[in-house]
C-alpha cells in the first residue's frame, strides 16, 4: 500500500439496513453483494443495522437471522472481504463465534466514543481466531480529540488493526474531522478510518478532510443508503477519490451499476435517505442517525413534531442504543402538551 | 432474634451493603466484614472499623476462623472468587447470598421466586442489577398474560459501571436474558445494556418490552405492575415505574407483529446514597435485593431447615 491508497468499506447491507428498517432479505443481500464483488469492492459489511444481535423490539427485527444473511452473501464473494459489526452490550461473543464460523474476514467492534473498555473481550476473541479486527468509536463528535485518542489507544492495545472516527450523528464539521483523525493518524501505529453521515450535507467533504488528515480506510454505501440522511455515497466517493489522485480498488462504473441497477429497484422512495427537515436535525442536535425512523414513528403516534423529539434527545445527550428513550420523550412531550391545553381551558 | 451475617468483599458493593444493613437491617445483623488486604489498605474495611463492625483480613480463612459467629454470608467479591468460596460455605453450613455473576446457586429475585428456591438450596444468586430491576415486571406481566418474548434495555451512567462489568459485559446480557426466561417467565428473553457518560450522571433507567397476545387485558397488566412496584419498593426504596405500559400495535412498529402487541414499561432506580451516589441505582438495587433476600430468609426462619440443619447433622 502506498500512502495514496484508500480502502473502501461498503456498508449498504449494514448501515443501509437502518434505512429499510432492517427488511433486506438474504436474497437481496446476495444480489447486492454479488454486484459489489463484481465491482471489486474492498470490503462489504453485512448485518442488522445495530450489528449482530441487534434484531429486537428496540431497534426493529430484521427480516432474517445473521446466519442466513452470511450464508447468502459468502458464496457471492471472490476477492471482496466480508465484514460484520458487533456492538458490545447488544451482541455478544456468541454472535462473533457464529460470524467466524460462517466465513467473516473482518469483525468491526463499535462502542460509544468514551466506552472503549467494554470491547476488550471481543477484540481478544476476534484476534485469537485470526480475523482482522477494527474498532469503531461511535459519536466521536461528543468527545474532545484527546479523549478520542485515549479511547483509540485502548482499542489498539486490545488488538485492533484499525480504529475509526465515527461521525454517527453526522454532526461534525470538516475541522472536527481533521482534529480527530489527524491526532489519531499521528499517534497510533495502526490504520485510521472515517465514517460519515450526510445529515449536514458534509458526508463527502468530511470524508475528503478525513483522508487528507490521514484516514486510509473509509466507509460508504451505494446511493448513500444508511441511517439518517445516509452515509457517504460510494459511487461519488470512488469518482471523487480518483479525481483527487487517490488509488482505489473498486471499478467506478461497476459501483455505479451496483447502485442503479441492483440496489435502487429494491428500495422505496420513503426508504431512500435524503436530507430532509428531520434528518437535518440529527446533525444539528448531534443525535445518533438511526434514531430517525423510530422518531418519526413515535412522532406520528403521539402527534409531536419529530424535530422537537430530536432536540430534546440531543439535550439529554443520548447515545447509540438508547432508542427506547424516544418513546419516553415523545410521551412526555405529549403529556406536557395535553397539560398545557387543559390549563388553557 | 436477629440472624447474623458477614460480608465477604469490602469493595463498593460490599461497603454499600454494610451501610444498608447498619441503617435498616431488622432480622439481619452485620457481624463481620471480610477482605484480603490490611485494614489500612482497604477503604471498605476501614469504614467497617469506623462503624464498629468486626473485620477479617484473610479472605476465606477469616470466614473459616469465625464461621461460628454468623449464619449468612453475602458474597461481594467476583465470580471467580465465589466459585472457589462456595464449597467452603457449604461445608461450614453457611447460607450464601451471591451478588457476583458466578451463579453457583439458582437465580433469585426476592419478590418473585425466593420462597421457591430457599429450602432447595443454601446458595442463591442475585442475577444482575438489570435483572433485579426488570425480571419482577416481566413476571408481573406474565402472571396475567402469557409473555411470548421479553426484552430489557438497561441504561447505566458510565461512572457507575466498574471494571468488572466492563471487562465482561457479555455476562450481563447473557445472564439477564436467562433470568427473564427462567425467573420472569418469558418464553424468550433478550437483554441490552448501554453506558451513557452524560454529566451529571444519568439515573439508572430500564425499559421493558413484552410481546403478548393482542387480546391481553392491558388494565389487568397495569394493575399487576402497580402491585409489583409496591412490593419491590419495600426493599428497594428508590424503585419507581416512570412509564406505565404503553401499547404498541403493528401500526407503530416496522416489523410484522402477527396477532401480538407490545407493552412497553420504563422504570428508574435511585440509589439511597449511603455510600454510592444516588445515580448508581444499578449498584443500589443489587445490594437492596441481597439485603431483602437476607431479611426474608431470616424473618421466615428458613435457615433452620437448610444451612444450619446441614451443618449440625
Amino acid at each position: 500500500m502506498t500512502d495514496r491508497d484508500v480502502r473502501l468499506v461498503d456498508m449498504t447491507l449494514r448501515d443501509g439496513m437502518h434505512a429499510v428498517d432492517h427488511s433486506f432479505t438474504p436474497e437481496e443481500m446476495a444480489d447486492v453483494a454479488a454486484a459489489l464483488d463484481e465491482a471489486s469492492m474492498d470490503v462489504v459489511e453485512v448485518s442488522h443495522g445495530d450489528g449482530m444481535g441487534g434484531s429486537s423490539i428496540n431497534y426493529g427485527f430484521s427480516a432474517a437471522e445473521t446466519g442466513e444473511y452470511l450464508d447468502a452473501v459468502v458464496p457471492q464473494l471472490t476477492d471482496t472481504k466480508l465484514s460484520v459489526l458487533l456492538l458490545p452490550g447488544i451482541g455478544t461473543v456468541e454472535e462473533l463465534d457464529l460470524a467466524v464460523d460462517r466465513g467473516a474476514d473482518v469483525c468491526r467492534i463499535a462502542t460509544h466514543v468514551t466506552e472503549a473498555d467494554v470491547s476488550q473481550e471481543h477484540f481478544e476473541y476476534v484476534t485469537d481466531r485470526g480475523l482482522e479486527a477494527t474498532g469503531l468509536l461511535m459519536l466521536s463528535h461528543m468527545a474532545a480529540p484527546e479523549t478520542v485518542l485515549e479511547q483509540a489507544k485502548l482499542m489498539e492495545e486490545y488488538g485492533a488493526d484499525a480504529v475509526y472516527v465515527m461521525d454517527s450523528a453526522g454532526a461534525m464539521l470538516p475541522s472536527d474531522v481533521r482534529d480527530r483523525v489527524g491526532l489519531l493518524a499521528d499517534e497510533l501505529s495502526i490504520d485510521v478510518g472515517f465514517h460519515a453521515h450526510d445529515n449536514l450535507g458534509l458526508a463527502i467533504g468530511n470524508t475528503l478532510a478525513g483522508i487528507e488528515a490521514g484516514a486510509t480506510t473509509i466507509d460508504g454505501c451505494l446511493r448513500g443508503l444508511g441511517a439518517g440522511s445516509g452515509n457517504a455515497q460510494m459511487e461519488v466517493l470512488v469518482g471523487v477519490l480518483e479525481k483527487a489522485g487517490y488509488e482505489v480498488t473498486p471499478d467506478f462504473f461497476g459501483v455505479m451499476d451496483a447502485a442503479e441497477d441492483v440496489l435502487v429497484p429494491m428500495v422505496s422512495d420513503d426508504e431512500m435517505p435524503e436530507i430532509d427537515n428531520d434528518s437535518l436535525l440529527l446533525g444539528y442536535a448531534g443525535v445518533y442517525s438511526s434514531f430517525l425512523r423510530h422518531t418519526r414513528r413515535a412522532g406520528e403516534k403521539y402527534g409531536i413534531d419529530p424535530r422537537e423529539i430530536l432536540l430534546a434527545l440531543g439535550e439529554m445527550e443520548v447515545v447509540g442504543g438508547q432508542e427506547d428513550l424516544i418513546t419516553d420523550v415523545a410521551s412526555r412531550l405529549a403529556s406536557e402538551r395535553d397539560a398545557a391545553a387543559e390549563s388553557d381551558d | 432474634m436477629a440472624v447474623k451475617a458477614a460480608i465477604v468483599g469490602p469493595g463498593n458493593i460490599g461497603t454499600d451493603l454494610m451501610y444498608k444493613i447498619l441503617d435498616r437491617g431488622e432480622a439481619i445483623e452485620l457481624e463481620r466484614m471480610i477482605g484480603i488486604f490490611p485494614v489500612e489498605e482497604s477503604e471498605g474495611l476501614q469504614a467497617a472499623v469506623d462503624n464498629d463492625v468486626a473485620v477479617g483480613t484473610e479472605g476465606i480463612d477469616s470466614v473459616r476462623e469465625h464461621a461460628d459467629e454468623f449464619d449468612v454470608v453475602f458474597e461481594a467479591t467476583s465470580a471467580h472468587v465465589h466459585r472457589e468460596n462456595a464449597p467452603v460455605y457449604e461445608d461450614l453450613g453457611l447460607f450464601a447470598i451471591d451478588m457476583t455473576p458466578a451463579a453457583v446457586g439458582p437465580y433469585t429475585v426476592p419478590v418473585v421466586n425466593l420462597d421457591d428456591v430457599v429450602g432447595e438450596t443454601d446458595n442463591v444468586n442475585m442475577v444482575t442489577c438489570g435483572g433485579q430491576a426488570t425480571i419482577p415486571l416481566v413476571y408481573a406481566v406474565d402472571r396475567v398474560a402469557d409473555v411470548e418474548y421479553a426484552e430489557m434495555i438497561s441504561h447505566i451512567a458510565s461512572k457507575s459501571a466498574g471494571p468488572g462489568t466492563r471487562q465482561n459485559i457479555d455476562s450481563f446480557t447473557q445472564t439477564t436474558a436467562d433470568g427473564l426466561e427462567t425467573v420472569g417467565g418469558a418464553r424468550e428473553g433478550k437483554a441490552i445494556i448501554t453506558l451513557n457518560p452524560a454529566e451529571p450522571p444519568i439515573m439508572m433507567r430500564n425499559t421493558i418490552h413484552t410481546q403478548v397476545h393482542e387480546d391481553t387485558d392491558v388494565d389487568a397488566v397495569r394493575d399487576s405492575i402497580g402491585r409489583m412496584e409496591s412490593e419491590i419498593q419495600t426493599y428497594v426504596p428508590g424503585y419507581e415505574v416512570t412509564m406505565e405500559p404503553e401499547v404498541k400495535t403493528g401500526d407503530d412498529v416496522a416489523f410484522d407483529l402477527g396477532d401480538a402487541i407490545i407493552l412497553t414499561t420504563m422504570l428508574e432506580v435511585e440509589g439511597e446514597g449511603q455510600h454510592l451516589p444516588p445515580y448508581a441505582g444499578n449498584l443500589d438495587i443489587m445490594t437492596s435485593a441481597a439485603l431483602g433476600t437476607g431479611e426474608r430468609i431470616a424473618e421466615q426462619g428458613l435457615l433452620d431447615g437448610t444451612a444450619r440443619g446441614v451443618a449440625h447433622d
